[in-house]
């Protein structure tokens, strides 16, 4: 079986570009990803994409070139384009090809998201009544997990601070100011335990990967990091999910721990051996939470390893390098090919300011509606 | 009079609400909300428990965007609060919660079930949905 190579990657930056669709973000990072692996459009033998709110993928095609190739448009909520790399990943292993890109972009109007209960599968009331808001979601599973786990509403804080911290050594993100924690607490809350400081803001931006096979990247005399894993799950009985009007009593496993336990398998490495982590911090209590979820800690342990600082850049298992969605702000179709974008940059030794020394394995993870999570190892 | 903001929801109001969901005629499982659109048929109609404890909580501090028909606009907007209750022995759902003071809500709490005009019809009818408020506070009008 042939290993699959990251042979170049290209990122339109995150954030607010007034006169840019969301389109002609991705084009960009099409182009800065070609010219990453210094190749031609007319070089990709397929294409996989998507954007939730932004328009058909494919549309890209007449800005790159008409050359005939399959472009097949993903949409699979904030999994998007987790979903396209595992698309593009899976056709490379089957023979047919060996040389194609991955795209995700999009451009979401200002404030929370509003969600249509009819496409999600709910009755009407669930909308009118106000309570099919993913913020919700996010702090009632955080609310709860405080109470069973011991966390604090600092240790929340402290999550949003680093990735503002972060973000100050990130080209791509969107807030690149440091938020001092006294602000953090103390601001407006959006959904309590969570002050707008916490929660992530929909956002514009493009991520693109060009992915390639060991032989064929070999023959191009191109190197990069290697998928050594990529798994996507959705929601098994007993998890708690966005938009559930009604929970069975006997809890489950969760969308992410599938997604994550797959991936550990088929990378044949574990959480103690990954090096720089991604993960789908929606809200800071989805940071912490998933920690757990993913295999880096046990439920609870979060409070001290984040008050030692073993999250930050320097500690034990640096997470969120690039200031994750909070610092970046989240376009649903290209959000999860960014967190992937970092962990290259990471493994090539790009990542000025805020470089994981000798990062050898990088592991990312998101999570998005109505319960569906992908995790990818990278190995440099 | 108030309308409910759906059928097959829930029926009474105040104290003596009940809400409505589905039992499940092959696996004898419950679901809630109460099946449409073609799957009710496998399913029985049954009350559920008007009585639970507070499975977690917040508080929703901005006014939603459509959907969401509550009164009022973005500058009177009144924060409300969204939670779970575990009615034992049949699910946890998900509610509105009504409390005098909504910070001082605590996880595992014995909550009892009410109804709550959210809005006001285009007949200037009050719109009930259920809600759930803390056992401690008793039924208030």
């Amino acid at each position: 079986m042939t290993d699959i190579v990251i042979v170049g990657a290209g990122i339109h930056p995150f954030g607010r570009t007034d006169g840019r669709t969301g389109l002609e973000q991705g084009v960009f990072a099409i182009r800065e990803a070609l010219k990453d692996a210094g190749l031609e459009w007319k070089d990709m033998q397929f294409a996989f994409g998507g954007s939730s709110a932004a328009g058909a993928a494919d549309a890209v095609l007449p800005r790159l070139g008409l050359t005939g190739i399959p472009f097949i448009n993903v949409n699979n909520g904030c999994a998007t384009g987790g979903s396209a790399l595992l698309s593009g990943y899976a056709a490379i292993k089957s023979g047919d090809v060996d040389l194609g890109i991955v795209v995700g972009f999009d451009k979401h109007p200002r404030g929370a998201f509003n969600a249509d209960p009819e496409a999600s599968g709910l009755p009407r009331w669930y909308g009118e009544t106000g309570m099919m808001l993913t913020t919700q979601f996010f702090a009632n599973k955080i609310t709860r997990y405080m109470a069973l786990h011991g966390i604090s509403q600092k240790t929340l804080g402290l999550v949003a601070e680093k990735a503002f911290s972060n973000a100050v050594h990130t080209p791509h993100a969107w807030r690149r100011s440091p938020v001092d924690l006294e602000t953090i607490l103390n601001a407006p809350m959006i959904s309590d335990p969570l002050t707008k400081y916490m929660f992530c803001s929909p956002a514009e931006g493009g991520a693109a990967l060009i992915l390639a096979s060991e032989r064929k990247a070999r023959e191009l005399g191109l190197t990069g990091p290697r998928v050594r894993g990529a798994a996507i799950r959705t929601r098994p009985v007993g998890s708690f999910e966005v938009f559930a009007p009604a929970l069975e009593i006997e809890r489950g496993k969760s969308a992410v721990e599938l997604a994550s336990a797959a991936t550990w398998e088929m990378a044949g490495v574990g959480p103690a051996d990954v090096d720089v982590a991604q993960l789908q911090d929606t809200e800071s209590g989805a940071e912490i939470m998933h920690m757990a979820e993913n295999g880096f800690c046990r439920d609870g342990e979060q409070e001290r390893l984040i008050a030692d600082g073993e999250t930050r850049l320097g500690g034990r298992i640096p997470v969120n390098t690039d200031g994750g969605c909070l610092a970046c702000g989240e376009p649903i179709g290209a959000s999860g090919l960014r967190q992937v974008y970092e962990n290259v940059q990471q493994l090539r030794d790009r990542a000025n300011g805020r470089q994981v020394p000798d990062a050898r394995i990088a592991y990312s993870q998101v999570y998005g509606a109505p319960g569906l999570s992908g995790c990818v190892v990278l190995e440099r | 009079m108030p309308v409910a903001v759906a059928e097959n929801l829930f029926v009474g109001s105040g104290s003596v609400t009940r809400l409505l969901a589905g039992r499940s005629r092959i696996d004898g499982k419950l679901v809630f909300p109460f099946p449409s659109g073609g799957a009710e048929e496998n399913y029985d109609l049954v009350e559920l428990a008007p009585e639970g404890t507070l499975w977690s909580y917040t508080i929703q501090r901005f006014r939603p965007k459509s959907p969401f028909n509550g009164d009022g606009s973005e500058f009177d907007f009144k924060p409300y609060g969204v939670g779970y209750v575990e009615l034992p022995g049949q699910l946890i759902v998900e509610t509105r919660i009504v409390a005098d003071d909504l910070t001082k809500l605590r996880i595992g709490e014995a909550m009892r079930i009410t109804t709550e005009a959210y809005r006001t019809d285009d007949a200037g009818e009050a719109v009930l949905t259920y809600a759930f408020r803390p056992a401690r506070e008793g039924e208030k009008a």
